[in-house]
């Protein structure tokens, strides 16, 4: 039987970039084919070109054996092709039904629409595919995952039978990664085909039955999990030996940088979620801090960073108090912030890499003399910075939104790194990124730390937060419930104090290790 | 060995080298053209929907359409007829007639006498004249938008620039004019920015959009200035007129009359460099782009958004207040109410139109000022009414905010436009 979906030589150039070079890709009916690679590595064009939103230079496409021309989506969906995008195309002020049906309504007298029966069909897709979702649910106030769920809805009410999957689990919490391949097992049961694009090794290893990796626009090789090891596809799509661990030298501890006390701080929305931290850092280490994302981790950093007011409590840095300090008086004390959201506060994505280079720095000299800019400095000090940390870009004055997500990160890491700094406070610094952009990322903040800088990381990834921490804080709704060296830590005692049991639980659960199941996707 | 180390390093280093040079290479620039070829061909495109317009509202033409299948010749040469008569009245009400020129000159050579001369040139004098308010309101809307701020209060900010120069310029008496003028000139700005902060404030403190703000603002400025020339500020008699100003407040004019052209044309012009500069290669302008273009990243790098969104309001007022103050100081020389015929909202679509950049603002405000100029004589001369410059300037607006019609027309490849201006923001962001 000819396979599902098979791709022959596609080919597609932008100015500059060779995007996809002749790639040749076989699915075949009921599979799940990971399409691994970095990013950049060319995986979003070639989906986009399956799904007629790009058209190839050169290349064929047959589905069903059947050679096929896809100019728009819409033949795309005609074909069964469905795509799930990485940022949800959902309207946040409409039903989960609304949602589903949007595009594709259903009528009556053809003037009316007729919810009741897309509701009811909505409710049939859930149950045939163990997507759990009320259908009368507004958007806005549905988690990430289940709106994840809507998009896959969406998909199959088109009646889609090979579905895309860009990137799905870039913003889902481990937990939600767990359901979501449930999910994808139970559709490939009924018979769907699935492409899951992704960067992350050991979700390939868990859910694929084949793996494509892409690197450089091509496709360099298919394998299995089980022929595979995270070494050898790690080595496949980077093209040379990565280290998958962080090496570093035992900590030398200094004097306290950072100095937190009793800090209370309260959302926009009049919430308490910062619910009296206290701790420090010190020079030449790092502090984890560990939780499920939402437990007041990031109004904690914009509270130290100044973008946000405390409500109670002390902060001090290197014994000055900047409790209610303005952020650029808080960036003066020798304090680099790397942003939890790079796009939203970290980047300027319409400026040059050149001006997001110096976008805290632009003030002073040599980068400006009296009110005048002074770009030939900034231009130097740009080329110098994009080289030292390898960004990838064809030169310092296009827009950073055109760079790669890994060298959008590596362009804040530069400039957060190249000035005089005593204290980082990284919050989810390789949210996104590749195995190669991770591993630099990583090396770059230990040898932050060697240097006597002191750290804090925030992470809801537990393998980030064991692989560069000192000592790790678990935080959850808005307390510190521990702070373990991070030699006496496990993963599943961290894992229990995320979820919130308390410290001597979680002891008395180590005690007993085989009475909790380890979380594989943590 | 040390030698193997030496190569080696020095290998290293021309490595260095070579990528920071790549890194430095400044890519070729697109060309001019390129830059203004959306522009044009939407005036381009405009003028043809024009020349349609005025065929389908000449009743005399659309009369010979009745016998269109008779006589199609006929029809059809009328229609041309109506277009070309309007279309030359306009060009020779904005630029000028060449004939008019040559004859001009030739009576300058035999008998010395320049009031032909003078004539001749009236047209793209006014057309200049008319522009200069433009330039100046055009650049404070382009200000604002480049920090993200919607002003449609220019119109009352014009009015407020004008009652504060006027006001300098009548009752200051015994100044110098190097004195008088700047002071006339500049307190008009001057008043019209503090005007303008007070939107950018109530946004900073309180989150109060500035587009209501600014729009409930004109009809205080507009009643405030009729109340002012109807009582403290009106001159004897009956008109709500202002007393005239100083000679000493008189924006220098370089030819005897009718020509108006007035020395507002060169300050324009310096205002608009000077506004460049200060947007594109200084900290001030690196911090109001900023803030226009990602106000949470501008604020992470340590940049106050509230602080620039009541300088760039000061900022924009400022320069609308200008117009206003050359309007009275270098055309009218009294201030009457309704003086300024929506020159503030016209500056909303000019700004667009000049992509809200200086150099574009003052290109799109020549044609502006050369449209509505030469839109009386073409009403005069071909009988066409105004309002056809009106719909023109309607059609340019809409190829500019929607350059896919024009790509479409003229079958252009999309270029990837990276870093479209952000205009404004919706509520409360």
């Amino acid at each position: 039987m000819a396979p599902v979906l098979e791709l022959r030589g596609i080919t597609k150039a932008f100015p500059g970039v060779l995007a996809n070079d002749h790639i040749d890709l076989t699915l075949e009916e009921g599979e799940i084919l990971a399409l691994l690679g970095e990013n950049g590595a060319g995986k979003t064009t070639l989906m986009n070109i399956l799904y007629g939103l790009y058209q190839p230079d050169a290349g064929e496409i047959f589905v069903r054996g059947k050679k096929v021309e896809i100019h728009q989506p819409n033949d795309a969906i005609r074909l069964g092709i469905g795509m799930v995008h990485q940022h949800f195309m959902l309207v946040p002020v409409f039903t989960v039904t609304e949602n589903v049906m949007l595009g594709v309504e259903s009528m009556r007298y053809g003037l009316f629409l007729d919810r009741r029966k897309a509701a009811d069909k909505v409710r049939e897709i859930s149950k045939q595919y163990k997507l759990e979702v009320n259908p009368d649910d507004y958007i806005k106030d549905l988690p990430v995952g289940v709106q994840q769920r809507v998009e896959i809805i969406k998909v199959l009410y088109r009646k889609a039978d090979i579905l895309i999957l860009d990137e799905p689990t870039a913003v889902l919490t481990p937990q939600e990664v767990e359901e979501l391949f449930k999910i994808i097992r139970s559709l490939k049961a009924q018979g769907k085909s699935i492409i899951f694009i992704t960067h992350k090794l050991k979700e390939v290893m868990a859910i694929a039955d084949r793996i494509t990796v892409l690197r450089q626009g091509r496709a360099v090789g298919t394998t299995t999990p089980a022929e595979a090891t995270m070494e050898k596809l790690a080595q496949m799509m980077v093209g040379r030996e990565v280290e998958l661990v962080v090496r570093k030298k035992e900590a030398k501890p200094g004097d306290v940088v950072l100095d937190v006390e009793n800090l209370h701080v309260v959302d926009h929305r009049g919430t308490p979620t910062v619910r009296g931290v206290t701790f420090n850092v010190r020079a030449g280490e790092v502090l984890g801090v560990a939780g499920v994302q939402g437990n007041g981790q990031t109004e904690l950093v914009r509270a130290l960073t100044g973008l946000m007011r405390p409500e109670m409590g002390r902060i001090r840095i290197n014994g000055v108090d900047i409790t209610n300090a303005s952020p650029r008086e808080i960036l003066e004390q020798g304090v680099a912030h790397v942003p939890e959201d790079r796009q939203k506060d970290g980047l300027i994505l319409k400026y040059p890499v050149h001006d997001n280079l110096v976008l805290n720095t632009y003030y002073v000299p040599p980068f400006a003399k009296g009110l005048n800019l002074q770009f030939q400095k900034i231009y130097e000090a740009a080329a110098e910075r994009a080289y030292e940390f390898d960004i990838r870009t064809p030169n310092i004055y296009v827009p950073v939104s055109t760079l790669s997500g890994g060298n959008q990160q590596k362009t804040i890491v530069a400039r957060e790194f190249s000035r005089p700094i005593r204290l980082l406070i990284a919050s989810q610094p390789t949210r996104g990124l590749d195995v190669g952009s991770i591993e630099y990322i990583h090396q770059r903040i230990v040898q932050k730390r060697d240097e006597g800088c002191a750290v804090l990381l925030v992470s809801p990834e537990l393998d980030e937060i064991l692989a560069l921490s000192d000592r790790i804080a678990v935080m959850y709704r808005g307390q510190f419930v521990a702070i373990l060296p991070a030699a006496e830590a496990t993963r599943q005692q961290l894992g229990l104090l995320m979820a919130g049991v308390t410290a001597a639980e979680a002891m008395a659960a180590e005690e007993a290790p085989a009475a909790v199941e380890e979380n594989p996707a943590l | 060995m040390s030698e193997q180390k030496e190569r080696a390093l020095q290998n290293s280093q021309d490595t260095r080298a070579q990528a920071l040079a790549r890194l430095l290479l400044r890519p070729a620039r697109g060309s001019l053209w390129q830059a203004i070829l959306l522009p044009v061909l939407a005036v381009f495109t405009a003028l043809i929907i024009g020349a349609l317009v005025i065929v389908f509202t000449d009743v005399q033409v659309l009369n010979l359409y009745k016998d269109f299948f008779a006589a199609p010749g006929k029809a059809l040469a009328a229609s041309w007829k109506s277009i070309a008569s309007a279309y030359s009245a306009l060009f020779k009400g904005s630029i000028g007639n060449p004939a008019e020129f040559a004859n001009a000159f030739s009576v300058l050579r035999e008998t010395g006498d320049t009031a032909p001369l003078r004539q001749a040139f009236w047209p793209i004098s006014e057309s200049l004249v008319t522009s200069v308010p433009y330039i100046f309101a055009g650049l404070a809307v382009a200000l604002g938008f480049q920090c993200g701020l919607f002003n449609i209060g220019a119109e009352g900010q014009i009015f407020i620039g004008a009652l504060a120069s006027v006001y300098v310029g009548y009752s200051v008496k015994g100044l110098p004019q190097y004195i008088h003028l700047p002071l006339a000139f500049f307190t008009g700005a001057a008043a019209a920015g503090l005007w303008a902060a007070v939107a950018g404030l109530l946004k900073a403190k309180t989150g109060a959009h500035e587009v209501i703000n600014t729009i409930m603002m004109n009809y205080i400025a507009f009643l405030l200035s009729d109340w002012l020339l109807n009582g403290p500020m009106k001159r004897p008699g009956w008109s709500p007129i202002s007393p005239a100003i100083q000679d000493s407040a008189w924006l220098p004019k370089f030819f005897p009359d009718p020509l108006r052209f007035h020395a507002g044309f060169f300050v324009a012009l310096a205002i608009a460099a000077l506004v460049y500069w200060l947007l594109f290669k200084t900290t001030i302008g690196f911090e109001i782009r900023s803030v226009g273009a990602n106000p949470d990243a501008a604020r992470y790098a340590g940049i106050s958004v509230t602080r620039n969104f009541i300088l760039a309001m000061f900022l924009s007022g400022a320069l609308a207040g200008m117009a206003g103050a050359n309007e009275v100081l270098g055309v009218n020389h009294q201030l009457a109410s309704a003086f300024s015929s929506g020159y503030g909202f016209d500056s909303i679509a000019l700004a667009l139109l000049g992509k809200s950049h200086p150099v574009g603002v003052v290109l799109a405000a020549l044609l502006f000022g050369t449209l509505r100029s030469g839109a009386t004589r073409m009403q005069s001369l071909a009988g066409v009414p105004i309002d056809i410059i009106s719909i023109l300037q309607a059609l340019v607006i809409i190829f500019i905010a929607a350059p896919a019609i024009i790509r479409w027309l003229y079958r252009l490849r999309l270029e990837r436009e990276v870093g479209e201006t952000v205009f404004t923001r919706g509520w409360g962001q």
